[in-house]
């Protein structure tokens, strides 16, 4: 029962308590709002053992403050401004940073309103275990309330709200701290303001407010804390406050940004046009931007014109006139090599160093003089930002470019002395970064966590600062929480409200008798089919099972159990939440960072073998013939006779000599499996291939891996599949007709025809093949045309290319887009959605509530009737997805190369590895390859000079008379052509960084070139 | 794109910093106005109905007698100033027409109609100010202007708007509040607990429908004891006064609840 009571707002004080405002609708009609709000005085101050304020929290601020501070020794809190946390969140996130923090009201709606990820990770901050933070809604406290006074700016007003609240804080504990006679006086602590604005620390000054800056605050701290966490401290704020860094008499290197009200104009007029700025990992002075109503992605090429963008920021562009259009730099620009002797320092001046501006000229000419040639891309340069993709990225720093006096291990590194560094990011696309640090000597050889801050006209290279150090450059650990952050995964151990929502009895829970009516209820008993999973070895995520029997009537019943993860996950409860933040679980080679807990991944939802589980299956009856007769849904109980593994359950099916019944439905499955198989390729669906290897380890403590092999794929592998698929597609059906409008499914857009153009052409100039793009069935066709009899791996290469030109899938509410654009392409299905691993997809959670509601077992919560809460969090999970793609396929090169180090160490010196490689691309000075038994691709690079390159026939040649070529003849390599090369890691001398580096050994040996 | 308001915040504000189960202010004022046999003007935070009572009386037009219960005849105004942006409404705007029959229906089996029969009661509706339970405004004005004209009543009706935001429910919604969830207003008889009005025009779960039906059903027990209290106060300051036997002049017993 809760208390309903009526709020009193006295009219006496309606001056506080009503605001009256005009505002102007997107129409441009002026409207008058007039709003009231209800001061109170019930809101606590949350500190421990106040005897004014009732603080009905189980973590309080602490009564004595925090006394570690050496400029408060009577205990203090600090109250940070709305720019504080704008500007430095990564301070504030630190974990030596972590005096009790008062947080107002109106700070937390400013940061909302300047900035929505912001805004999150504030929350996220709130929530934290080890931060002692009071949100104090000071706009609904009688005494803290405030309304703007005329001609008061909303920032003058938010910022006078705030001093008083500080006021008003320090007033209440005095208050409360009364003398007790006899006793000593209590020490009182003192809440401290916390602004970088000076203006508003001398108002406050005048007031008596107790108040400071970050710096001067940091500064105070223990000694070893302050040093760390002043490299902590963002610069953007300073040189904004300082305007003396910036401007005057420094050239400008790159054209300012449009004002924001032209690049409006542009963009509804169609003079300008947004999209997402893409660089290139071949050449770092080029990238793309796909553009929504061009056929083309548009090239940005140079310096200027790609005009400080990052990769992944969403960005306004202007396109140039036709006749400055070309085509992608047909040459390697690496940026560590053209710019090795920038010295971040040097580049303070902004002297421009001679040879970089050769270079890069040169780099920015070759796109325009091909121009002509070929058919041109349109070209243009970038005018504004909307959105900065700026996320904390994995750097390491230069060893030289440290002064030599604090070289490590020397004393002087001791000393704390301000240096500029540039931060070398790992990924090639991102450009580098200057960090100012007083750590920088121990920073060498480290991965370390660095934050973009800002990008000025006058600056060649962004400006951030210093997050945190990951670890030792090459140590495992490192790589790894390197790469998770680098693609956003979080990666943390699940918080204790989540470990909440896991059943009480822990591991011991089992499925209840079947007299047990809260489990048993709407559930079938399946307990005595013969069921089994088969999956890869060592799975312990189980989430599919299947089984299969002939029926009286001449048909088979088939069924697939997935495990019912959505009796253990509850909608909003916090281990849904996070699920649906985690999205997916991620799989690394040495790791898997999962979604739900592990006591339900690995016990509780895993359909062991010969355990009762509750699972949710699809049961069809379908003819011998495969087709689907009807199919029924229901959530059961179910005990699996055997977990196989492929190889297992092949050779079962394969010995003839085994009666049993579990192998009698493992081969009534494949025969179905492969008449489904059948029927969807002749409806057109798509055999995609995809570079997959497998990683040996050495065994599970080390982590060495051992070798690298192609992963092998049976007639097993394909049953599970194409079982998952059916009942993927029949789930899909009872969904969308539940639940027209939010539905969750996943589709696969046909990719545009212009995708294909250059595949097409390269294939029609080197092996006279035709591709046909009308349809996925007709591109099956063709794609199975495609074969050279010399060569088995050439049809997956092009394959492999073909699958690189399409449009990644995605999951969709039904009710957000077009009937007509639900459907599959590469699994030629007019529906899809993902039902089968609850475990590791959120989407399949949702899917699994929603059948759940379908079939009338359990209402469908609320937060699943909202088309805008389905696709907001199907957007969510969507990025999660591509991002532990991603991550996967990088762990995966990560591990390739530590393996190519084992075997070429185990080979001994001089011996190094080789393999066979496909020419996937030329350029002027190189050959892009792909090496398919590693599935790694690779770059062979020539000194430029030597070589002829024809860029309309994707070929180059190396003429006879130079030293590489044994004989006289020209040796022509071009795409498509087998080369073998010679893959070694080679550690950079200053960097510390591994890097695959590939050398042609046939038919020429690039090592001479 | 997060809404521009968060209409439930984490520290469990409403964004007039309510809490989820607190009603505005109410004030109620009985004063006479002009020749209306019964009138009151209600405020729920920053809506403001006024509505007086006429009658029984004879009806105008014969077509309209009923020949054994009176005809209840509600017409409503929505001032043009009533909200941010001017806008007039016409007496024959669709919604002012379907206001006006959701009250009419409200009060039909609530007002004892069949002891006058032959004639008409009239409830005018003026709407002043609007910010949110607009229906409930009317619906609980008229139920103080029939009392208050002495119209024989089975019971007060006290209405509220309950909506939810995502799982938490909360009441008296203003306009903010109503344009970002689904909501609905219930009008409840208190003496029996009986609901005589439930209506919504946006889709609410089920789960969800019960829990705000109940807690509207009690929010109506709260609101009938603020009516009765004003109604209590009214009469007794109307009787202090005929005893005395003066009249009290430039009458203004507006009573702040």
């Amino acid at each position: 029962m809760v208390e309903i009571t009526i709020r009193k707002r006295p009219r006496t004080e309606s001056v506080v308590t009503q605001r009256k405002f005009y505002k102007k609708t997107a129409r441009g009609k002026v409207i008058k709002v007039l709003r009231e709000r209800y001061l109170r005085d019930d809101i606590g101050c949350g500190i421990q053992g106040c005897g004014d304020c009732e603080n009905s929290t189980s973590d309080p601020l602490p009564f004595t403050g925090d006394t570690q501070h050496n400029a408060y020794p009577d205990g203090h809190y600090i109250l940070p401004d709305t720019n504080v946390f704008l500007h430095q969140m990564d301070l504030m996130e630190s974990s030596l940073f972590r005096p009790p923090i008062v947080l107002l009201q109106t700070v937390m709606e400013e940061v909302r309103h300047r900035s929505i990820p912001l805004y999150n990770r504030l929350k996220a901050l709130i929530r934290m275990d080890e931060k002692r933070i009071w949100v104090f809604y000071n706009e609904f406290r009688s005494e803290t309330a405030i309304i703007a006074e005329e001609d008061e700016s909303p920032n003058d007003r938010n910022d006078r709200g705030i001093r008083r609240a500080a006021q008003w804080y320090n007033e209440h504990i005095k208050l409360n701290r009364n003398v007790v006679r006899g006793q000593a006086k209590p020490k009182l602590p003192v809440v401290v303001l916390m602004t970088e604005d000076a203006a508003n620390r001398n108002k406050a000054d005048e007031s008596g407010i107790p108040v400071t800056s970050i710096r001067n605050y940091i500064s105070m701290f223990p000694e070893n804390t302050a040093a760390q966490l002043l490299d902590s401290l963002s610069t953007a704020e300073e040189t904004t406050l300082e305007p003396k860094l910036s401007g005057d008499g420094r050239q400008a290197l790159y054209p300012e940004y449009y004002p924001e009200s032209t690049l409006q104009a542009g963009l509804t007029t169609g003079n300008l046009y947004k999209g997402h700025f893409n660089a290139s990992s071949y050449n770092y002075l080029q990238g793309t931007v796909s553009v929504h109503d061009l056929p083309k992605p548009v090239l940005l090429i140079g310096r200027e014109n790609i005009n400080r963008a990052v990769h992944g920021d969403q960005v306004v562009i202007e396109i140039f006139d036709e006749d400055k259009w070309g085509v992608e730099g047909d040459e390697v620009v690496d940026q560590e090599a053209t710019l090795k002797n920038d010295d971040a320092a040097d580049s303070d001046e902004e002297e421009e160093n001679d040879e970089i501006i050769r270079k890069e000229a040169h780099a920015a000419r070759v796109g325009e003089a091909a121009a002509s040639k070929k058919q041109a891309q349109p070209t243009g340069r970038v005018v504004g930002i909307v959105k900065r993709n700026w996320r904390p990225i994995v750097c390491h720093v230069d060893a030289t470019a440290l002064p030599s006096a604090s070289v490590p291990g020397s004393n002087s590194a001791k000393s704390l002395s301000i240096q500029t560094l540039l931060a070398h990011p790992t990924s090639t696309l991102l450009p580098r970064i200057r960090i100012r640090t007083r750590q920088g000597p121990s920073l060498v050889n480290k991965k370390i966590l660095v934050a973009i801050d800002a990008w000025h006209t006058t600056s060649r290279y962004p400006d951030g600062h210093f997050v945190r150090v990951l670890g030792d450059i090459g140590g495992e650990d490192a790589e790894r929480e390197g790469l998770m952050l680098e693609f956003g995964i979080s990666y943390g151990a699940f918080g204790s409200a989540i470990l909440g929502c896991l059943p009480p009895e822990g591991d011991q829970w089992i499925v209840a008798p079947k007299s047990d009516d809260g489990m048993w209820k709407g559930r079938e008993d399946l307990r005595d089919l013969t069921i089994c999973s088969i999956d890869p070895p060592n799975c312990q995520d189980i989430d599919d099972a299947l089984h299969a029997r002939p029926l009286p009537n001449g048909n088979i019943e088939a069924g697939v159990h997935i495990a019912d993860v959505s009796n253990f996950v509850h909608a909003d409860t916090p281990m849904d939440t996070e699920a649906a933040a985690r999205g997916t679980t991620v799989y690394l080679v040495d790791k898997r960072i999962d979604m739900l807990p592990a006591l339900l991944g690995t016990n509780l939802c895993s359909l062991r073998p010969n355990v009762e589980r509750l699972a949710f299956s699809a049961i069809w009856e379908l003819t011998p013939e495969a087709k689907i007769v009807n199919v029924r849904f229901t959530k059961s109980v179910i005990r699996s006779k055997a977990a196989f593994t492929y190889e297992e359950a092949q050779i079962r099916k394969d010995d003839p000599t085994l009666q049993d019944p579990l192998t009698t439905a493992i081969r009534l499955l494949n025969t179905l499996a492969q008449k489904l198989k059948a029927a969807r390729m002749a409806a057109g669906a798509l055999n995609l291939a995809s570079p997959e290897v497998k990683i040996h380890l050495d065994s599970a403590e080390s982590s060495d891996p051992i070798d690298v092999e192609q992963k092998e794929l049976r007639e097993t592998n394909s049953l599970v599949e194409e079982f998952m698929l059916l009942a993927n597609i029949s789930v899909a059906r009872k969904i969308f007709e539940a639940f027209p409008a939010t539905a969750v499914l996943r589709r696969h857009l046909p990719p545009p025809q212009t995708n294909f153009d250059k595949l097409k052409d390269i294939l029609k100039k080197r092996k006279g093949m035709s591709l046909d793009v009308s349809s996925s069935g007709a591109l099956a066709n063709s794609l199975d045309k495609c074969v050279d009899a010399n060569e088995p791996a050439f049809n997956t290469l092009v394959r492999i290319m073909a699958t690189r030109c399409m449009l990644p899938a995605e999951y969709f509410g039904s009710g957000s887009v077009g009937r007509d654009t639900f459907g599959h392409y590469g699994l030629a299905s007019d529906i899809y959605t993902h039902f089968t691993s609850p475990i590791r997809r959120y989407a399949d959670v949702l899917a699994h509530r929603q059948l759940a509601a379908a079939i009338g077992y359990s209402p469908l919560h609320a937060s699943l009737h909202s088309k805008a809460n389905v696709e907001r969090i199907l957007e969510v999970v969507n990025r999660r997805h591509r991002m532990a793609q991603m991550a996967g396929r990088a762990s995966v090169e990560y591990y390739v190369g530590l393996a190519l180090k084992g075997r070429n160490e185990r080979q001994g010196q001089g011996q190094t590895v080789t393999e066979e490689a496909f020419v996937i691309r030329t350029f002027r000075n190189g050959l892009g390859v792909f090496v398919s038994k590693l599935g790694i691709e690779g770059l062979v690079m020539f000194k430029r000079d030597l070589t002829e390159f024809d860029a309309d026939n994707y070929c180059v040649t190396i003429p006879g008379s130079s030293a590489a070529v044994s004989g006289d003849k020209d040796v022509l390599i071009s795409v498509f052509d087998k080369v073998v090369v010679n893959i070694e890691v080679e550690t950079d001398k200053n960097t510390q960084k591994g890097k695959v580096k590939m050398t042609l050994v046939h038919p020429i040996d690039s090592r001479a070139l | 794109m997060a809404p521009r308001i968060e209409v439930l915040n984490d520290g469990g504000f409403r964004s007039d910093g309510r809490r989820q189960y607190e009603l505005r202010e109410i004030t109620i004022d009985l004063t006479q106005q002009g020749a209306a046999d019964g009138a009151a003007t209600i405020t729920h935070g920053l809506t403001k109905v006024m509505v007086s009572v006429f009658g029984p009386r004879e009806a105008k037009l014969r077509s309209q007698t009923i020949h054994d219960r009176a005809n209840i005849n509600v017409e409503v105004t929505i001032a043009a100033f009533s909200t941010g942006e001017r806008r007039k409404r016409n007496r024959g705007d669709k919604r002012i027409l379907e206001l006006a029959a959701t009250i009419k229906s409200t009060f039909e089996p609530v007002i004892q109609t069949s002891l006058y029969p032959r004639s008409q009661i009239d409830i005018f509706v003026q709407v002043l100010e609007q910010d949110g339970g607009l229906l409930q405004a009317c619906i609980n004005g008229a139920t103080l202007a029939l009392s208050n004209a002495g119209i024989p009543m089975l019971d007060f009706v006290c209405a509220v708007t309950g909506g939810v935001q995502l799982t938490s429910p909360m009441l008296d919604l203003t306009l903010l509040e109503e344009n970002d969830m689904p909501h609905v207003t219930v009008a409840i008889l208190p003496k029996t607990s009986k609901a005589t009005l439930v209506t919504m025009e946006t889709r609410l779960h089920v789960e969800r429908f019960e829990e705000i039906l109940r807690l509207a059903g009690e929010a109506g027990n709260i609101l009938h004891r603020v009516f009765k209290g004003a109604l209590r106060n009214r009469t007794t300051r109307l009787v202090a006064s005929m005893d005395s036997g003066t009249r009290v002049a430039g009458e203004d017993d507006a009573m702040e609840s």
